[in-house]
């Protein structure tokens, strides 16, 4: 059992193909809010074996895709001061920020490394006293135990050179605001690695409150056509609930360990997602008991962002409204090359996924 | 980002395992799994162990795959 080339099969996928085009009575759509899904969905081509009548859309789920410009521009702020390390997953290196990229920035001078966890930036601060090490904290609630367990260690060790600066993100109240504007959906495909985490149970306001279908799924062909079939069972039973395929690692009530890492550290505030703007409780910052480790009280930046019109769309797919293709930039003014929008920015963007496996001259 | 995949466990450490995910070797912390051995497979997301792989219930899924597979070609 490898986990992954299992739910590969391509006589199981063929079948579930065969299956939902037997089973659908109507028309149907589905969203998917976790950017991994949306890779997925479309670098195993989904869309191309499902009958016209269900349409995949993609929501809001990439967390570069919602880090607001400001936030990027703060840490070319910090960067650029001296003294001071930016230590970032390479997700961010080449999202815009209202001037600059932290690309470009790292190129002009700034201290700014490539990390591939929270613990590596600890690390970093440990062997260089003598630097402030500040980890960008980006991630929905995947990632933010890692940092969480992070900031514990280094408040257990009393490291007095790392700092966070959080701009975690939690799904739930963005998919409620989804609804609450009025977006057109039969149910959700439900994001996986964040329900490992906050279990099953985070959606099931979802179905109660707005009567839509949910399956939390995993990110394999398989998984995906698995999910797309039982929620298209619900929706054709009436029957709309909180359904996990995935449960291979998720569970009902999710990882507890996790989730009181996150309790320790981290409380809900108002948060801007990047084109959606402030979502109540959408984000996670750090408690008052880990201020001394809070880049955003700690280090005093001055941003002027510059408000610009590009005449991206970002906010409008990200809301569902419109596909990618329907952007006068896209593929044109805006590529994976020369992005416009945070959207094409990340390998999980619902734009660069398009322009990777889409036809678009 | 929230990109995890299934790691193969290699070596144990206190809270730091050495993992495979198709024979490229990452570290992953193990604060927040409890019981990890070698052999054992845990979903490593940016660093961490987020997760215990269940093998009873990813071989339940195959076994509705296939039972999906049956149904449609019976």
């Amino acid at each position: 059992m490898k986990y992954v080339d299992e739910y590969r099969n391509g006589r199981h996928i063929a079948r579930l193909a065969e299956m939902i085009s037997r089973e659908v009575s109507r028309e149907y759509v589905f969203m998917e809010v976790c950017g991994g899904h949306t890779a997925a969905i479309h670098r195993f081509g989904i869309p191309s074996l499902l009958p016209p009548e269900v349409r995949l859309i993609s929501g809001p789920g990439c967390p570069v895709c919602v880090t607001p410009a400001r936030y990027i521009d703060m840490l070319v702020a910090l960067a650029s001061g001296g003294g001071v390390t930016v230590a970032m997953f390479g997700d961010l290196m080449r999202v815009p920020g209202s001037i600059l990229t932290l690309a470009a920035a790292r190129a002009a001078g700034a201290d700014i490394r490539v990390v591939l966890s929270a613990h590596e930036a600890l690390e970093l601060a440990l062997a260089d006293p003598g630097r402030k090490v500040i980890f960008p904290a980006i991630g929905f609630e995947t990632t933010a135990p890692g940092t969480a367990v992070t900031v514990m260690d280094a408040g257990k060790r009393g490291v007095d050179n790392f700092f966070v600066l959080s701009a975690h993100k939690v799904m739930p109240p963005a998919m409620e605001i989804l609804l609450k504007e009025g977006t057109s959906l039969d149910g959700f495909i439900c994001p996986g690695h964040v329900a490992v985490i906050t279990g099953s149970s985070a959606f099931d306001f979802i179905p109660e409150k707005y009567g839509l279908a949910c399956v939390v799924t995993g990110f394999e062909p398989a998984d995906l056509l698995l999910a797309v079939l039982m929620l298209i069972r619900q929706v054709n039973s009436r029957s709309p609930r909180v359904e996990t395929e995935y449960r291979r690692v998720v569970t009902r009530d999710g990882n507890t360990r996790a989730q009181g890492f996150m309790n320790e550290v981290f409380e809900h505030a108002d948060t801007e997602w990047r084109g959606l703007g402030i979502i109540p409780s959408g984000g996670l910052t750090l408690r008052k008991r880990y201020r001394h480790l809070d880049a955003g009280e700690q280090f005093t930046v001055e941003v002027h962002e510059i408000q610009r019109d590009s005449g991206c769309l970002c906010g409008d797919i990200l809301r569902g409204k419109i596909t990618p293709a329907d952007c006068p930039l896209f593929a044109g003014a805006c590529t994976p090359d020369h992005p416009e929008g945070a959207c094409m920015v990340s390998d999980e963007g619902s734009c660069n996924t398009w322009y990777k496996y889409h036809n678009h001259d | 980002m929230c990109l995890s995949l299934p790691a193969r466990v290699l070596t144990v450490d206190g809270n730091m395992a050495e993992v495979s995910v198709g024979g490229a070797v990452f570290r992953a912390g193990l604060q927040m799994v409890e019981g990890v051995r070698p052999g054992d497979y845990v979903l490593l997301h940016a660093g961490f162990a987020i997760e215990k792989l269940k093998e009873d219930e990813a071989l339940e899924t195959l076994r509705l795959l296939d039972e999906i597979d049956g149904l449609v070609s019976g």
